[in-house]
C-alpha cells in the first residue's frame, strides 16, 4: 500500500479538486432535544457544508448505492401487447467525502451479496462501480462496537483513507485516480516520525472503545439459544416499525410491486427496501405467516446477520455502527441482546 | 476537465474483466403467451405458458423442481414451480390456486395474454442420480404441482427406475389436481393411491391419510436404505410426518427430497424475502433433501 501525508489546510484543495464532481458526505442537519448535533450523509454544495468531526450519521450511506425506492423497470402497454424498459438508473460518478471505516466495511459486505453471488444486481454494481470515496478515520462513540465485528479499519473499498494526525493528514492510497490527486495537492511521502505518530493514534482509538460485543462461537450460541426466552422478552418490547433496517448500513432486503398508470398505458415495476421486522415479510399469499411473531422476526434480524451471513461469506454482516439502537424507538441495542442470549444480562 | 472521474458503464461493457455475467440478464424476461387455460378444481387453474420466439423456446431448459417468475406488467411477478416435463422446453405448464392479488387476477386472464418469464431459478429433484432406484412419489394438495414435473420425467424414461409409487392426497375429491391425468399415471408398472381427507358420496378410493398408505408401502419393501428414493411436496405439516415415518423406516436423510414454499420477490437471491439462516430458497432450494431442510433453523 502507498501511503502519504498533507498539511490539513491542503483539504480544501483536495476537495475542490475532487468537486468538478458530485460531492456527497456528511452535513449538519440540525440538533435532537438534547441539543446534540444531528448528521446525515447528503449532496453537497461547498466545502463549508462538509462536516469532518461528524458523530455517526442518521442514516447510512446505502441509499446511494441502494436507493430506497428504484424503479427497476417500465413498461409500454398497448392494449394486450407491452415492451419492458430496464434502467439501471446510473448516469454519473459520486465522490463519497468523509466515509468513516464501518460504512466502507458496509459497502464492501453488502458488495458480498450484490455484486458477487449467483446472479450480480446491475442496478447496484452500477452505482458502487461509480462512487470514489475518500475515508476519514473517526473516534469511537460509546454505541460503536465496530472493534468487536472487526470492521474498526477498513483494508479495501476505498479510493484513499485519512488519519488525522493533528496538522497533517496521514493517507491510505489504493487507486490510481486517487494517487493523481494526491500529486495534484503535492503531497508528501511520509516520514518515519509519521508512521509513529499514525500508529500512536490507531493504538490511542483502540483503547477508546466503550462497547463490547463477544462474538466467540456466536454461531453457535445462536443455534443452541434459539428457543430462548431472551427472544421473547425482547420481542414484547419490538414495534416492528423497521426503523433498525432503516438505518441500518448494511440491510439490504427488498420488496418488488408493479403500478398501472390510470389510462393503462404505462406501469412501473419499482423495487423499495423493507424489514424483516415488518409484519407481511414473510407472509405467503393464501394468508400463512412464517413469521407471525414479533419475537421471531426480530430473531431472524440477528439471525441474518449474525449467523446466516457468516456461514454464507465467512463474516458477520453486522459492522457494529450502533446506528440501530440509537434509532430503536424500544431502545433495543446489538449488544445487549447478544449479552442477554449468551446468558449474561 | 482532467479532474473529471471516468463514468464507467456496466451496461455497454466498460467494466473491463471484473464484469460476472451479462448485467442485462438480471431484469430479463422472456415474452410470453398464455396459451391455455384449464380449470382443474374451484380455485386452481392450469395455464400453458409458450416462450414466443421458437429459437428461445427451444433454448429455454429446465430440470423437475425449478420454478420460473412468472410477470403481469403493471399486476407484479411471482414464482411458481414448474408443473411439465423439461422435454417441452419453453412451452411449460404452471399449476396456480388464485390466493392473493396477482394469481386472482391471473385466474381472470384469457388464452392469449401476454406474459413475461423469467428463470429457470433453483435447485431441482435429481431425477437422474435416481436411476435404477425404487422411487416414492408423495404429494399432498397443491404439492401436486411441483411433483408433476418429477412424476412426467420419471414416466417418460420408466425403464430408468425400479418401482415407482405414487402417492397423492387431497382434503375432499373436489380438491384432487389433474383428475383427468390419473388414469394415465396409473400404469401396469407404477402403483398409484390417491386418498382423501373427506370422502363424499360419489368417492370410491380410499379415504384416510396419506401415512396410511405409506406404511403399507414400507411393510412392503425390502431394502429401503439401499434402492429408494422419495420425492416429497405437500405443506409443512405433511411432509414432515412422512420424512419422519420414512426415516424411521430406514430410509437415509439425503435421499428424501422435498420442495419448499417462501415469500420471494426476485428469485435471484438478492431480496431476501426468501431467506431461512444462511440459505435463501430461491437459489439454494427450493428443492432441498431432508437433511439440510432438519439442519436448518424454522424452516419447517
Amino acid at each position: 500500500m502507498i501511503f502519504k501525508v498533507f498539511p490539513k489546510k491542503k483539504l480544501s484543495l483536495l476537495y475542490e479538486l475532487l468537486a468538478v464532481n458530485t460531492m456527497v458526505g456528511p452535513t449538519l442537519k440540525g440538533k435532537d432535544r438534547n441539543g446534540k448535533s444531528l448528521y446525515d450523509f447528503d449532496v453537497l454544495y461547498t466545502f463549508d457544508d462538509l462536516a469532518l468531526d461528524y458523530t455517526a450519521t442518521i442514516h447510512s450511506a446505502k441509499r446511494f448505492v441502494l436507493p430506497y425506492h428504484e424503479k427497476l423497470s417500465s413498461f409500454d402497454i398497448n392494449k394486450t401487447d407491452w415492451k419492458k424498459h430496464v434502467d439501471i438508473n446510473v448516469y454519473k460518478p459520486l465522490v463519497f467525502f468523509g466515509m468513516h471505516p464501518c460504512d466502507i466495511n458496509a459497502l464492501n459486505k453488502l458488495d458480498m451479496v450484490l455484486a458477487g453471488n449467483v446472479y450480480p444486481n446491475p442496478y447496484y454494481i452500477g452505482k458502487r462501480k461509480n462512487i470514489f470515496i475518500v475515508g476519514l478515520d473517526c473516534s469511537p462513540e460509546p454505541q460503536c462496537f465496530c472493534h468487536s465485528m472487526g470492521t474498526d479499519s477498513a483494508l479495501h473499498g476505498f479510493d484513499m483513507f485519512l488519519t488525522d494526525l493533528g496538522d497533517k493528514y496521514f493517507v491510505e492510497v489504493l487507486s490510481a485516480t486517487a494517487f493523481d490527486f494526491l500529486s495534484q495537492i503535492k503531497s508528501k511521502e511520509p516520514s518515519k516520525k509519521d508512521h509513529q505518530h499514525y500508529k500512536q493514534v490507531n493504538a490511542l482509538k483502540n483503547k477508546n472503545f466503550a462497547t463490547n460485543v463477544e462474538t466467540n462461537d456466536l454461531t453457535k450460541i445462536l443455534d443452541l439459544e434459539f428457543d430462548a426466552k431472551a427472544w421473547d422478552q425482547w420481542g414484547d418490547k419490538c414495534l416492528s416499525c423497521g426503523t433498525c433496517s432503516n438505518v441500518c448500513p448494511t440491510c439490504y432486503c427488498y420488496g418488488v410491486e408493479e403500478n398501472i398508470d390510470l389510462d393503462l398505458k404505462n406501469a412501473n415495476k419499482i423495487r423499495s427496501l423493507h424489514s424483516c421486522n415488518l409484519l407481511d415479510f414473510a407472509k405467503v399469499s393464501g394468508g400463512h405467516n412464517f413469521r407471525p411473531e414479533k419475537s421471531t422476526r426480530l430473531k431472524y434480524r440477528y439471525y441474518h446477520k449474525h449467523r446466516g451471513f457468516v456461514e454464507a461469506f465467512e463474516e458477520s454482516l453486522c459492522v457494529g455502527c450502533g446506528r440501530c439502537g440509537q434509532a430503536c424507538l424500544a431502545d433495543i441495542t446489538p449488544p445487549e441482546v447478544i449479552a442477554s442470549v449468551r446468558g449474561k444480562e | 476537465m482532467k479532474n473529471k472521474l471516468d463514468f464507467i458503464d456496466i451496461m455497454h461493457g466498460s467494466d473491463g474483466h471484473h464484469r460476472k455475467e451479462d448485467p442485462n440478464s438480471f431484469e430479463y424476461s422472456y415474452q410470453a403467451e398464455i396459451t391455455n387455460v384449464y380449470s382443474l378444481t374451484k380455485t386452481e387453474k392450469l395455464y400453458q405458458i409458450q416462450i414466443a420466439d421458437p429459437k428461445l423456446r427451444t433454448k429455454f431448459t429446465f430440470k423437475p423442481g425449478q420454478f420460473v417468475m412468472l410477470e403481469l406488467p403493471g399486476i407484479g411477478e411471482a414464482p411458481f414451480s414448474i408443473s411439465s416435463s423439461p422435454v417441452r422446453h419453453g412451452d411449460i405448464e404452471l399449476c396456480i390456486r388464485g390466493a392473493g392479488n396477482f394469481t386472482n387476477f391471473l385466474s381472470r386472464v384469457q388464452r392469449g395474454t401476454k406474459v413475461g418469464l423469467s428463470g429457470p431459478f433453483g435447485t431441482h429433484f435429481p431425477v437422474e442420480k435416481m436411476h435404477g432406484q425404487d422411487l416414492l412419489l408423495i404429494a399432498g394438495g397443491l404439492g401436486i404441482a411441483p411433483l408433476r414435473s418429477p412424476l412426467l420425467s420419471v414416466l417418460e424414461n420408466r425403464s430408468r427406475y425400479g418401482r415407482v409409487d405414487i402417492m397423492y392426497g387431497a382434503k375432499n375429491p373436489d380438491e384432487l389436481l389433474f383428475t383427468y391425468q390419473h388414469e394415465e399415471w396409473r400404469r401396469f408398472d407404477i402403483n398409484l393411491d390417491i386418498t382423501v381427507d373427506q370422502a363424499d358420496k360419489q368417492w370410491q378410493g380410499r379415504t384416510g391419510l396419506i401415512t396410511e398408505i405409506l406404511k403399507e408401502r414400507i411393510q412392503e419393501s425390502t431394502d429401503l436404505a439401499n434402492n429408494t428414493f422419495a420425492i416429497v411436496c405437500g405443506p409443512p405439516i405433511m411432509f414432515r410426518f412422512v420424512c419422519d415415518m420414512l426415516t424411521q423406516a430406514g430410509l437415509p436423510m439425503q435421499k428424501m427430497f422435498v420442495s419448499l414454499e417462501r415469500r420471494m420477490h426476485c428469485g435471484r437471491g438478492k431480496c431476501c424475502r426468501c431467506n431461512i439462516g444462511s440459505t435463501y430458497t430461491c437459489i439454494d432450494g427450493p428443492v432441498f433433501d431432508y437433511w439440510s431442510v432438519m439442519n436448518l433453523k424454522e424452516a419447517i
